[in-house]
């Protein structure tokens, strides 16, 4: 019943490979297996959001996904979006606006924040907080949160206009 | 919160999802988005020795809308509700609905075929499907079949579903008229403390049709057909939908839990209700 299975994952474009049990959840193998320590472990029970990670395009709370089911997918982590040398639009402006206090939330909030703009470049307060509603933070009571992520959004849209 | 352990598989056709289905009975269950069937296997609350995802099946996550039927592969997730143009315009209950269930994270994973195939009373898709008196579409080892929405749920997590049954898809006739789902939940991502799904149409200044059905205030969906047919022939005025509330109040049952006594749980059905009455009425 235990037996492990090959498992394949591209994580940040890179390729993994690795043995785990099927039940073994994504976020336990992106952290213990390929030590990548951005996505946290929060509330494990699909909440908080702050295990949110890219899968196949899609906004995943990586506590609520088999590693089974992840096998052969694509994965963006917090890493893979910048570093402290190049950080990525949302983490300049998440520094700028304020926008964390303890950062336990801040991976999974930037994450699921750079999905959203992809999806909705121009979004709007609204839009906004229903986009990040997934994600839950402790500290700033969500206003410096919005504020950055706006912020980020009129930063590259302007960016696009101005590379047209 | 770690699972039991399970044998993994991810099968290519629905042939041998069934094989899959008939050897090991009721030890094995299909996976679709998982985030009704993981939480409960984290839990150790569902024990499934053997995992059949069906992520790599072709054929259920499809879309179609044809000759006024609306038909959804079981893999299409309340994230592709919502973004469909097209089944906004033929059923646009389906993505209000949609778009109060769970989180953006859990809209992405979530499929329709989970949320009403497994039989859990919080979900907001099989009242919807009571509305809307949809179609749900079985594969399993002794055939294909179809059961009616309206006949499909038996008690909490019991359903008509065999266990070598597969729910591939679901389809009902393009609704007619203003619709309004509406739903009481205490913080984003709750299920419902009482939700409501109406679709009413309006004939000459009056209520030619009505559908009601209401979410978890009960161990199945419920249908109130009394409570649609208070409604049919009226302006839709105050003392109609009092009537249309009086007569859904009978057909619920619910217990209480920690949402609240049954007594709050009733009061927040006939608020629910009335509100969704006036929204579809203004749209019919």
């Amino acid at each position: 019943m235990s037996n492990k299975m090959h498992v394949k994952l591209n994580v940040n474009g890179e390729d993994h490979e690795f043995l785990a049990e099927p039940r073994e959840l994504l976020i336990y193998a992106l952290r213990e297996k390929l030590n990548i320590t951005g996505p946290h472990v929060g509330c494990e029970t699909s909440h908080c959001g702050a295990c949110t990670v890219t899968m196949n395009g899609k906004s995943v709370k990586s506590c609520t996904v088999f590693v089974a089911q992840a096998n052969g997918a694509e994965v963006t982590t917090i890493e893979g979006l910048g570093n402290p040398d190049a950080l990525h639009v949302l983490q300049e402006n998440f520094k700028e606006h304020h926008g964390l206090q303890c950062g336990f939330c801040t991976p999974g909030m930037i994450t699921r924040a750079a999905k959203l703009l992809e999806e909705n470049p121009n979004p709007t307060e609204a839009d906004v907080r229903f986009g990040i509603a997934g994600n839950i933070c402790r500290c700033t009571g969500y206003q410096n949160i919005v504020k950055s992520i706006l912020s980020a959004a009129s930063e590259m849209n302007a960016a696009k206009e101005a590379a047209q | 919160m770690i699972p039991a352990a399970f044998e993994y598989y991810r099968p290519t056709d629905m042939a041998g999802v069934i094989a899959l289905l008939k050897e090991h009975g009721d030890d094995a269950r299909v996976i679709a988005g998982g985030h009704s069937l993981i939480p409960m296997m984290k839990l150790r609350m569902a024990e499934v020795p053997h995992l059949i995802d069906l992520q790599a099946i072709e054929g259920l996550n499809g879309i179609s809308i044809a000759g006024g039927t609306v038909k959804i592969g079981a893999m299409i997730t309340q994230h592709e509700i919502i973004n469909s143009a097209e089944l906004e315009k033929a059923a646009p209950i389906m993505k209000e609905a949609a778009l109060q269930i769970a989180d953006p994270q859990v809209r992405y994973m979530g499929t329709i075929g989970g949320n009403v195939a497994n039989g859990d009373p919080g979900n907001d898709m099989p009242g919807l499907m009571q509305c809307l008196n949809a179609q749900f579409h079985l594969v399993g080892s002794d055939g294909d079949r179809v059961v009616d929405a309206r006949d499909f749920y038996e008690a909490a997590y019991m359903t008509d579903r065999e266990d070598d049954e597969v729910l591939i898809a679901v389809s009902f006739a393009a609704p007619i008229g203003g619709f309004a789902y509406e739903k009481q939940k205490r913080k984003i991502g709750d299920y419902a403390t009482a939700a409501a799904a109406v679709q009413i149409s309006k004939e000459g200044g009056k209520v030619g049709a009505a559908s009601i059905a209401m979410t978890n205030l009960s161990d199945t969906p419920i249908w109130s057909e009394a409570a649609g047919a208070a409604l049919i022939g009226t302006a839709c005025d105050e003392a109609s939908v009092k009537a249309a509330v009086t007569a859904m109040l009978s057909d619920i049952d619910p217990t209480e839990d920690n949402r609240g006594p049954v007594a709050f749980k009733r009061h927040a059905a006939g608020i629910v209700l009335g509100r969704a009455i006036a929204r579809a009425w203004s749209r019919a």
